[in-house]
């Protein structure tokens, strides 16, 4: 179980491969990649800054890691999230899932990104040419959440 | 008890305050929010219904109970992903 917060940018098509090297017991690899896009809600979107709670913010990505582990038989878990200044098209987060098959795989994805989007403390601010706002929560993100109690 | 409140995001920009040290008795973080809110003005965001909150870096309900020493987090719900 692999957790990096960091402000400079990654590779995905380097990660994805990273998680089955040297291990041949691994026959399926989901990987999700978030990227930042340059409209949102009806607004050209310039940039955006992400900001976090450092501390707690690796402490929730375990937990949330943690779970997956034991609700799916994992061999690899990493999750990757970027914070500080991004521009459109840049990636903001990575989540790689290594299983012996794929639907275990599939499904721990998805679950981490859920829980991810509504119990990581992280936040986006977007500088569009009204300003820069807060994004807000959508309460689709905890419905897709709930999904998985 | 003494505690470190800290405040993040939008919160912590309408505040203009990253985090401050409370003195006071509080039995969970509710009387703890409903104390900072009352103080009005920017802090009403506090009272918003979709607050969220930690305890010492964990998230948790606002009837969590406070002990001396904790570091209480009140955040606008997480935008991260």
């Amino acid at each position: 179980m692999a957790i990096r917060v960091q402000a400079a940018t990654f590779d995905p098509g380097a990660e994805v491969n990273a998680l089955h090297a040297a291990n041949l017991g691994v026959g399926a690899v989901v990987s999700f990649v978030g990227y930042v896009r340059d409209f949102n809600e009806g607004r050209d979107v310039a940039g955006m800054f992400l900001e976090h709670y450092p501390g707690m913010t690796e402490k929730a990505l375990a937990k949330i890691m943690v779970e997956a582990e034991q609700r799916w038989p994992l061999l690899k878990l990493e999750v990757l999230h970027r914070v500080g200044a991004l521009e459109p098209g840049e990636p903001i987060v990575f989540v790689g899932v290594a299983s012996a098959h794929r639907q275990a795989a599939f499904d721990a994805c998805a679950f981490v990104m859920d829980y991810l989007k509504t119990r990581a403390p992280f936040w986006k601010k977007e500088q569009t040419a009204d300003g820069p706002h807060w994004v807000e929560g959508r309460a689709s993100d905890e419905v897709a959440a709930d999904r998985w109690k | 008890m003494k505690l470190n409140v800290v405040f993040f995001a939008r919160y912590r920009e309408a505040l203009g305050l990253d985090g401050e040290s409370v003195d006071g008795e509080f039995a969970s973080i509710e009387q703890l929010r409903a104390h900072l809110a009352q103080r009005g003005g920017a802090w009403q965001v506090l009272a918003e219904s979709n607050l969220m909150c930690a305890r010492n870096e964990e998230l948790c309900k606002l009837d969590e109970p406070l002990v001396d020493g904790d570091e209480v987090a009140f955040f606008p719900p997480v935008t991260g992903g």
